[in-house]
């Protein structure tokens, strides 16, 4: 296809070839960095959480006397394992997105306190016996805590657990210890120390971190019978959890009526903390989609006219040769060279868009194969958009041009 | 000669309906997404103490350990140690002061078969209500004296006032927290600044609704009440004793009425700091003391998605208006030989002009109201969204007139290049092409 005369026709409507040409750069501009967006999103929603999310229920009891809270755990414990159903009790002191974080920066010297600039923060999941089945943790190495490495460990109002075993995920050993094996591997907060004694699987932290890896620092610490481990957790079959939930909490509103019972079941727990990314996610799209319709409606729309002003020129091309697919040729080229135009104008502007965006809120550098996607989104649209009139030109009959103007 | 105008704009609209409808949704797509974004944007950096927040002040001082510490360039940490909250307090230098941290209250329901519940709540002192002007229905706060004598009395809510006592005057009656009695001093009116500024740092939500009980700091504290938020900065043995504990977790709150109080106030507390520093207790000289406002764009409490969301509506309406001045440039092409005729018969250009505002305007008026619709439905969507301030998205009379603003200021904008194309379209050779 020649397409120099399609330039010489685009020169002589200047304004609104530049018009068209614009709007497709500010389109694949914003197209760009909002499937940017959703896609960081869509990733940190899909992160790998290794629990047993699908089975797991767990009812939070607040508001009992810490001084009785031995006793007070067994008891619940014993109730909440003559459930129906339920394969695995434990009580733990948070969960992964609940947002309830109890974090500690720990070193792996000795002289580590928790004060310095280039120790690790570590969430600290503290956990009580059966907590392994309870959550479905997964050990790769090591061993996780026996019976007896819970009694007699714990808080008691402080900052660490007395313990000196700890449990870590696998993300958190590779930051620590790169390239070796962190079994037996003492972690350190004067004057606190810890051996990892098992590394499970990655589990997320109640609250996650802009850069993912991070959102999987966690450590475990077996606690016995204390005030901080108020969160029952339950283990079920999936199809069972909704009734087990409500058993949970009947059970444990009954042996404690002063206390405030409130249940959840961990798919709720996950929903809750990504409703607002996913909500997010889909005003994105959203506007994505009214985005570019937009434009396609603008592109049919500019395309008519320019149709209709060249009905003549069309019918005297016809009346001398010209086929309907070379009209019909005609216009996707020139639609092909506006598209590619716009595209290149807006690849550079997406670019800069999200170095602004990069500066003021931290936003990760866009991938480079985000911009020729969005280019061949808009060179899609475009065709997509001008066939209609494209098909309408090529229907004009050559006898147009021996009609007076 | 405007009722020519707006006739012949009618008249030209009407005989292409398709682009007409197309011109007015596009307009109107592009101001509903604004719109909607930017009310949420304003409810979210609103003021909210008008009238007060010019003379509130947040104090900050710096007893970390000079570790990372760069001289002018660290700032001090966002809350205060209780040695310090409590040296400020008691200096009294402000017109008026004081300390809090945010608790979990457990209330009891006070029906027989119903269970207790939580309910956000605020330690402080006696002056916080004076100083956020927090008005009073029934009672009042309490005193310094009630604060030193860990006096077992609250200020409660007026929401919970109306769940615990039906909205009677409960003044002297006595509530159940943590399974313990309170003596009600004070009811609130409804209070819930937006966002909730003294919480920001604390641990606690920056919207909805307020906080349902306020009690005294060092009753709260004796009662082992521990904050929602504590930050240490040297090694610790125990979360239980933060009264010595090198642990920050209070904020504090000063009103200065004019500039010399500021810079008084400012003077004292770099005294402070140089004072403590030279008994040892400061290793950092830093100290802050900004107004609400530069305190809430410090804190960036307005959350990075709804200004991203801002960014992508209003790059949206730029395509939308570029959109509509395309199609209407297409328009008013097609019509230079209307126009030839209108100059033949001795239309200026001004007239011609006019008359291609008038038309944009036109549009743009209808794209408004149709924009104003989109942007309520809009922001029916937001508050069906889970974010904490979502229930409060609503247009007020301000965003209305700005609605319209907005969408004449596009649509004139977008008829500005198709009307002076028309204008200087030469007329004889159109009517010779006739």
């Amino acid at each position: 296809m020649e397409i120099r005369p399609i330039v010489a026709s685009l020169k002589k409507h200047r304004i609104p070839t530049l018009l068209i040409v614009l709007q497709i750069a500010l389109a694949c501009a914003v197209l760009c960095n909002a499937v940017f967006m959703i896609g960081g999103r869509v990733r940190q929603m899909r992160l790998a959480n290794a629990i047993d999310e699908q089975g797991l229920v767990s009812v939070s009891l607040q508001g009992t006397d810490p001084k009785l809270i031995a006793s007070d755990t067994q008891r619940n414990l014993a109730a909440l394992r003559s459930i129906a159903g339920v394969q695995a009790v434990s009580v733990v002191h948070t969960l992964p997105l609940t947002n309830n974080n109890w974090g500690w920066s720990f070193g792996i010297t000795p002289d580590s306190s928790v004060t310095d600039q280039k120790n690790t923060n570590v969430t600290l999941y503290f956990v009580g016996q059966g907590s392994q089945r309870a959550l479905g943790l997964r050990l790769l190495e090591g061993r996780y805590f026996s019976d007896s490495e819970y009694v007699d460990n714990a808080i008691a109002g402080g900052a660490l657990p007395n313990t000196h075993l700890v449990v870590i995920t696998q993300a958190l050993g590779k930051q620590l210890w790169p390239g070796q094996s962190a079994l037996g591997k003492t972690l350190y907060s004067k004057p606190n120390y810890y051996t990892v004694v098992g590394v499970v699987a990655d589990v997320l932290r109640p609250r996650l971190w802009s850069d993912n890896r991070k959102s999987y620092y966690s450590a475990f610490f077996p606690v016995g019978a204390d005030d901080v481990l108020r969160t029952y957790v339950l283990r079920g079959a999936p199809a069972d959890r909704d009734r087990i939930l409500r058993e949970a909490i009947d059970a444990l509103q009954t042996a404690n009526p002063q206390a405030v019972v409130k249940g959840v079941t961990f798919q709720a727990i996950r929903d809750k903390y990504y409703a607002d990314t996913n909500s997010m996610v889909w005003i994105l799209v959203l506007v994505c989609a009214v985005m570019l319709a937009v434009t396609a409606f603008g592109i049919v729309g500019l395309t008519s006219f320019w149709v209709g002003q060249r009905r003549r020129q069309i019918g005297i091309r016809r009346a001398v040769g010209a086929t309907r697919a070379d009209i019909l040729r005609y216009f996707r080229t020139e639609n092909f060279l506006l598209s590619s135009a716009g595209v290149v104008l807006g690849m550079i502007m997406a670019y800069g868009v999200n170095l602004y965006l990069m500066k003021q809120y931290e936003l990760e550098r866009m991938p480079w194969y985000y911009l020729p996607a969005g280019a061949l989104a808009l060179w899609l649209i475009g065709q997509l958009a001008v066939s209609g009139p494209a098909m309408r030109a090529a229907a004009v009959p050559p006898v147009v041009a021996t009609q007076p103007a | 000669m405007l009722g020519y105008y707006l006739d012949l704009a009618v008249r030209s609209l009407k005989r292409n309906k398709v682009l007409t409808a197309l011109m007015i949704v596009t307009l109107a797509l592009g101001i509903g997404a604004s719109i909607t974004t930017l009310t949420v944007l304003k409810l979210l950096s609103g003021d909210p103490l008008p009238g007060k927040s010019g003379q509130l002040f947040y104090a900050r001082v710096d007893p970390n350990p000079l570790e990372g510490y760069v001289p002018g360039q660290t700032k001090p940490d966002s809350i205060m140690t209780y040695t310090d909250a409590m040296n400020l307090l008691h200096a009294h230098r402000a017109t008026r002061q004081a300390a809090m941290a945010l608790i979990d209250a457990k209330i009891d329901a006070r029906q027989p078969n119903e269970h207790p519940y939580f309910a956000d709540g605020v330690m402080t002192t006696s002056e916080f209500f004076a100083l956020f002007n927090a008005p009073f229905q029934y009672g009042g706060g309490w005193t310094a004296d009630d604060d030193e004598g860990r006096a077992t009395l609250v200020v409660i809510a007026g929401f919970l006032n109306d769940k615990l006592f039906g909205g009677a005057n409960s003044v002297g009656r006595i509530i159940r927290i943590d399974d313990r009695d309170f003596r009600i001093v004070g009811v609130l009116k409804h209070w819930a600044p937006q966002p909730r500024f003294y919480a920001t740092d604390l641990g606690g939500r920056d919207y909805g609704d307020g906080d349902a009980v306020f009690m005294p700091l060092k009753t709260a504290r004796s009662l082992d009440k521990g904050p929602q938020d504590t930050e240490c900065f040297g090694p610790v043995t125990d979360l239980k004793d933060l009264e010595t504990a090198p642990c920050e977790w209070l904020g504090f709150w000063v009103q200065l009425d004019d500039r010399a109080a500021v810079a008084s106030y400012r003077a004292f507390l770099d005294g402070y700091a140089r004072q403590q520093a030279a008994l040892g207790r400061f290793k950092r000289s830093e100290t802050s003391l900004l107004d609400l406002m530069s305190w809430l764009s410090d804190q960036q409490v307005v959350p990075n998605d709804a200004k991203l969301q801002t960014y992508l509506a209003f790059g949206f309406l730029l395509i939308c208006i570029v959109n509509t001045v395309g199609l209407l440039l297409a328009k008013c092409l097609r019509r230079s030989r209307e126009i030839g005729v209108r100059r033949a018969l001795g239309a200026t250009r001004r007239d011609i002009f006019a008359q291609f505002m008038v038309e944009a305007a036109i549009i743009g008026v209808a794209g408004g109201v149709l924009g104003l619709a989109l942007a309520e439905l809009g922001l029916w969507g937001v508050r069906h969204q889970p974010a904490e301030y979502a229930g409060l998205a609503h247009l007020d009379v301000q965003m209305f007139f700005f609605t319209f603003v907005v969408a004449l200021v596009a649509s004139l904008v977008a008829g500005l290049l198709p009307a002076w194309r028309a204008c200087v379209v030469a007329p004889a050779p159109q009517l010779k092409a006739a």
